[in-house]
């Protein structure tokens, strides 16, 4: 078999196919960029990195209260300094998200081809949610006996309850430490890579009925 | 194609053009790690400072010994099918109370019964009889009880729901006038007894195996209670005290699900009987609202009209001024 025989049956690999089409989407460069288009100059920006920072530190201290179980942090004095950290660092990555996606709202961060951009960040904000109510009802404590009784009503109401029981701790559980985490994380990094191919949205016109036709500058064309 | 949406995909072209115009360094990772660093201090000060609440979770024991006159009304509401939980409807059993819907649907429904809750029997007849065998005045009151006619029953759990009425607590005891309540009174008496030993929170949580995590029956139970809710209201956690996104103390809580709470505090939705459905149901659009934004002519283009980019980009538009 000749070297070129060889590449032409190695181009058919489902592997090598993948592979391409990664690396042409996502080279290095744009994985792990060192510039950024001069109109990245507002403290607006931070907030993204802000969320996935506060997300990185939800993970840890959960992942040190998920060691030592559920019960540990009502009966020992660092376990609950844990908690502390889990809790703060919850509000924290809620407040930064909220901040992050008004933001990404006014800067109509979704034009040029970035609608899934948008999408994934908007999965990512409702599926936290879904993680932090599961986090509130397994604390097993008057919060989670209050909040799940309540809860169950609307739940119910849609039929959802009968397969998502916020009274069934351990269903509860296993869905906050394990299910959804899961898919907060998967879908956070799609967003980020989603970002990271697409660039960041340019600016929008100063002015609404303004012509701008900076198409061509964007693109380097300065006739 | 329309000007509207000429302009729309022209727009669309232009924003989606890979840019090559100036660039300013950017330090990915430097910044990141800042961020990181600068959120786990914030996070840590926020801990030391204001930790976190634990107010303990109530036990049936706690609820029965703190008002055992609450207990036994509703154990007995539990017993003669009156209680919230017995009259729920889907997922727990066949009643209708708490089956909603949003006009002709009625998911709720389509649902049925995954977890099934019979009030009667799980929370009173099951956990009196595992201690039957060893009181034999209890065990003939069970056997009396199940022997008896409809009627019999229902004028036994109606003469002894009026006696509560005249009942006294004394401490964890309930002093109930005598009457013709058949053996209602001795069922009642031994499950106080049960639940003021702390027997009742096992049984109710423990069911008939070694491990429990499932507590749907004895929240329901509690639930039906106005011990529970009453404590909750001193805490200021009431759904009309926009409860769902509050917790105990003055910690923040939920407040991301502030716009959920909202719906209860108003109507049409404080009023209506289908309250939850309507509510989630307006979540649910709202949701896809937010999700599909950038489909939606008209909402998509807000942003072009409310000035905050002006804001955002203004070092940008003042360097390029021209434009």
């Amino acid at each position: 078999m000749t070297r070129s025989e060889k590449d032409d049956n190695l181009s058919d690999q489902w592997t090598a196919k993948v592979r391409t089409l990664v690396v042409e989407k996502l080279p290095p460069e744009k994985l792990l960029p060192d510039t950024q288009p001069a109109y990245l100059t507002s403290w607006a920006y931070t907030f993204g990195i802000l969320t996935i920072s506060a997300l990185s530190v939800v993970i840890i201290s959960g992942t040190v209260l998920a060691l030592s179980g559920p019960s540990w942090w009502h009966v020992s004095s660092i376990g609950r300094f844990v908690n502390s950290l889990h809790l703060w660092s919850v509000e924290l990555f809620f407040f930064f998200m909220v901040i992050h996606l008004w933001t990404k709202f006014f800067m109509a961060a979704w034009r040029g081809g970035r609608t899934l951009t948008w999408m994934t960040g908007v999965i990512a904000f409702l599926a936290s949610i879904g993680a932090a109510f599961t986090g509130y009802v397994s604390q097993l404590n008057f919060d989670s006996q209050w909040i799940s009784t309540q809860a169950k009503d609307g739940l119910n109401s849609t039929g959802v309850g009968a397969y998502f029981n916020p009274l069934n701790f351990g269903q509860m559980l296993a869905f906050h430490i394990a299910i959804l985490p899961a898919t907060v994380v998967i879908i956070v990094v799609l967003h980020i890579l989603m970002v990271r191919v697409k660039g960041i949205v340019p600016p929008l016109p100063k002015k609404r009925n303004e012509i701008l036709d900076v198409a061509n500058e964007y693109s380097g064309d300065k006739k | 194609m329309s000007v509207g949406r000429e302009k729309y995909k022209t727009r669309q072209k232009r924003d989606s053009i890979p840019y090559s115009g100036p660039k300013v360094p950017y330090d990915l990772i430097k910044e990141a790690t800042i961020a990181f660093l600068v959120v786990a201090i914030l996070t840590t000060l926020l801990a030391v400072i204001f930790s976190s609440p634990d107010e303990s979770a109530v036990t049936i024991k706690q609820w029965a010994m703190s008002d055992p006159l609450d207990f036994v009304t509703t154990a007995l509401s539990e017993l003669d099918g009156t209680s919230p939980s017995s009259q729920y409807g889907p997922p727990y059993n066949s009643g209708t109370s708490a089956q909603q819907h949003v006009g002709p649907f009625a998911p709720q429904k389509w649902a049925g019964q995954r977890i099934p809750v019979n009030s009667a029997q799980d929370f009173v007849l099951s956990p009196l009889s595992q201690v039957a065998s060893s009181v034999p005045i209890l065990s003939q009151s069970l056997a009396s009880w199940n022997s008896a006619t409809s009627k019999e029953r229902e004028d036994w759990t109606s003469n002894y729901s009026a006696a509560l009425a005249k009942a006294t607590a004394n401490g964890s005891k309930l002093l109930v006038p005598s009457g013709k309540y058949g053996p209602v009174g001795e069922m009642m008496s031994e499950l106080l007894l049960m639940a003021n030993s702390g027997a009742l929170d096992a049984s109710l949580t423990g069911n008939s195996h070694f491990y429990g995590t499932d507590y749907t029956k004895p929240l329901l139970f509690l639930a039906d209670g106005t011990y529970l809710s009453g404590l909750a209201q001193n805490k200021h956690l009431l759904g009309t005290q926009w409860g769902m996104m509050n917790e105990t103390g003055n910690w923040p809580g939920q407040a991301w699900l502030w716009l959920y709470t909202f719906w209860y505090q108003i109507p049409p939705y404080n009023t209506s009987t289908n309250a939850d459905a309507l509510v989630m149901t307006t979540m649910l659009i709202v949701s896809a609202g937010l999700l599909l934004l950038p489909m939606i002519p008209g909402l998509r283009r807000i942003p072009e009209y409310v000035p905050v980019h002006r804001i955002i980009w203004r070092d940008w538009y003042k360097s390029n001024k021209t434009k």
